[in-house]
């Protein structure tokens, strides 16, 4: 009940999302069955928004540190490299898997160290790999796009599990054992600890240190499993455009599922949702026939419009005015304010 | 000596080593000529680090600016075709757009107490966004008054050009300079960056100086918007994608601490400088691709970040071993 209650705002903008682009196109919701897997525009938005919402999961836990990882976009590059060359070099399927998550969590460590044991900014720690992830992408590559006809690979990208496509299957489940990792131990807690407050968690006997590199590394393995998804999604690697600014929609999509830039209180489910709603604007705008020239500016209109309603100012006011509302005028004693 | 100006010192000597090391490999590479290309072809990047240095100084973030700069020559180019307006006059009606939307960031950004990393990244779609609807085809310019802009230049001893934008550029970080250390708003963007609560505090008025700041980053980022469509004679709305981040780094690698409050803006001006000679050394060497520019950048960034962790512990032990 108090997890649906934190998720309400997220869970109407989606309806609303949804309900507008099916004013727009009718046949939006129709889900039918073909070939033994489902085929329809919910499936695809699910399908789609594999790699925002990977990322957008390990991105919230970063958030909620109080850091923030620009890297993860660079990251799916490196890993999708990885892969595709693995692959290439004819290593076999899951070699190549082990790879590519491999290279992932040494991203994350890499990045986790920066931040927790030589103490820089997030922002910039990992603004390094990311301006340097895209030429060591391009240095596996060597700058050429890395194709591979592997189908076993490819089933990563474009096969089906029950019925759903196998992207859409890995963010779910990702997204569920993550999220029962965090809720059902004392790690949730831990991490929020930290993000409000590094010192005090760690006087109070938390491990900041390493659970702040494992943070880091959870979320370089989420940017590994969105490379391989990329990568087996067009078969083939492309250094320079594999997750290209996906690490902003993820912060986005973090930020729409109201979790505070400046950490602490975090839902991995209200990020999920944060990535839908994303993904189904860009997929509503293109199916209700709009030109996709104006992708970009409803994007950006929609998204002023839910993070001013999510405004931490104007929840105050919008609260202070409920309670005068209510309370009638309020006294002018000054005993209400010396509380 | 001034701790503060440590890092300034570090980013000009490592700018000195570039060059000495340049010149042993290839000495031609010290002339005029290359200088004059350096200035002319980082332009747009220098004047818009301007902006993203106040901005830092601040202890904020522009994200926007790439995407600014995209919609300035999509905006001159479509202007110049569809009405008879004179150049000059688009001139300016594009600085009134791209300051005004940077002072509506910096308006939001006070007004609703957002992060200015949100806001900014919401700025980069919009502007972006913008810029697709206007054309989404790279447009030329051919006007009169272009071509002039373009052939201008002053002939430097030694046969090297000094472009017309290239002076932009300079003007700029001279102007640059002026705002940020001998002005009042400068003094407020310093205050600001060592702590809002504090510089609030200390009487300066945090919603005025914040306003002035994201307008000041929009004006540059147009300014850079109107140098790179004299550089690149069109508008197209796909160009400079990253350029914010590109910025963000020669900034960083200026010696310009990410937290705001402590740099300089001559510091930002060696870093673009710096990125610039990466850049030209590579063209030189012929052998090596591309990508290297990128891992030797971040690699620079490394370098610079951990110096200046460096030096803030030095300075801080110094200072806490004084009070003991």
């Amino acid at each position: 009940m108090q997890t649906l209650r934190r998720l309400a705002p997220q869970i109407v903008t989606l309806l609303a999302v949804c309900l507008l682009v099916t004013l727009f196109f009718p046949g939006f919701l129709d889900i039918s069955m073909s070939g033994g897997r489902l085929v329809g525009p919910v499936i695809d938005i699910l399908k789609r928004s594999a790699p925002v919402a990977l990322l957008a999961i390990g991105m919230t836990l970063v958030i909620a540190t109080r850091g923030i990882d620009l890297s993860v976009g660079t990251v799916i590059a490196i890993c999708g490299a990885v892969a595709a060359w693995a692959i290439a070099g004819g290593m076999g399927l899951w070699a190549a898997v082990a790879l590519a998550i491999g290279a992932g969590l040494l991203a994350g460590l890499w990045n986790g160290v920066l931040v927790a044991v030589i103490g820089i900014q997030p922002i910039v720690a990992t603004l390094i790999l990311m301006t340097a992830g895209r030429g060591i992408a391009q240095l596996i590559t060597e700058g050429r796009i890395l194709t591979f006809t592997d189908p076993g690979f490819a089933w990563f990208g474009s096969g089906t599990l029950f019925g759903m496509p196998v992207p859409a299957v890995i963010w779910i489940v990702t997204g569920v054992v993550m999220a029962q990792l965090m809720r059902r131990t004392a790690l949730g807690l831990l991490v929020e600890a930290i993000g409000i407050n590094r010192r005090a968690s760690a006087l109070a006997g938390v491990n900041a240190l390493v659970l702040l590199i494992a943070v880091y590394m959870a979320s370089g393995l989420c940017a590994a499993l969105a490379g391989i998804i990329t990568a087996a999604d067009i078969r083939g690697a492309d250094a320079n455009n594999a997750g290209l600014w996906l690490e902003l929609d993820a912060i986005l999509a973090v930020v729409i599922g109201g979790n505070s830039l400046l950490g602490g209180r975090f839902s991995i489910a209200a990020a999920l949702l944060g990535a839908l709603i994303i993904q189904t604007i860009d997929t509503g705008i293109l199916l209700a026939g709009f030109p996709s020239e104006y992708n970009l500016v409803i994007k950006a209109g929609l998204v002023v419009i839910i993070l001013v309603l999510q405004s931490p100012r104007l929840a105050t006011e919008w609260y202070f005015w409920r309670r005068s509302v209510r309370e009638g005028p309020p006294p002018a004693t000054t005993k209400e304010h010396a509380r | 000596m001034n701790p503060r100006l440590l890092p300034l010192y570090a980013t000009i000597a490592i700018f000195l080593v570039a060059c000495v090391i340049c010149y042993i490999q290839f000495p031609y590479m010290l002339s005029t000529r290359v200088l004059g290309n350096l200035l002319t072809d980082n332009a747009y990047l220098g004047i818009v680090a301007v902006g993203m240095t106040v901005v830092i100084l601040s202890g904020g973030i522009d994200l926007s600016v790439g995407s600014v700069i995209a919609f300035s020559g999509v905006f001159i180019a479509v202007m110049l075709r569809d009405t008879g307006l004179p150049a000059p006059v688009v001139f300016v009606l594009l600085l009134i757009v791209t300051t005004a939307f940077g002072a509506a960031m910096g308006g939001l950004i006070h007004g609703l107490a957002m992060p200015p990393f949100i806001v900014t990244l919401a700025g980069m779609f919009l502007a972006r966004g913008a810029a697709y609807m206007l054309t989404i085809d790279s447009v030329p310019i051919d006007d009169p008054f272009y071509e002039m802009l373009r052939k201008a230049y002053y002939l430097m001893p030694g046969k090297g050009r000094l472009t017309l934008i290239g002076m932009v550029m300079l003007l700029s970080f001279a102007v640059g300079m002026v705002i940020a250390h001998r002005t009042r708003f400068g003094a407020s963007v310093y205050a600001l960056g060592g702590g809002e609560n504090t510089a609030r505090l200390m009487g300066v008025q945090v919603g005025r100086t914040t306003v002035g700041i994201y307008a000041f980053s929009g004006f540059m980022a147009g300014l850079s918007g109107i140098v790179f469509s004299v550089y690149t004679g069109s508008g197209y709305p796909l160009a400079t994608v990253g350029t914010e981040l590109t910025a963000i780094a020669a900034v960083v690698i200026g010696g310009t601490l990410l937290t705001g409050g402590s740099g300089f803006v001559f510091g930002t001006f060696i870093g673009v400088m710096t990125m610039g000679l990466i850049q030209t050394y590579i063209v030189f060497d012929g052998t090596l691709s591309s990508w290297w520019t990128k891992i030797v950048i971040g690699g620079l960034l490394l370098l610079f970040i951990v110096l200046q962790k460096g030096l803030l512990r030095l300075t801080s032990a110094r200072f806490s071993g004084g009070l003991a």
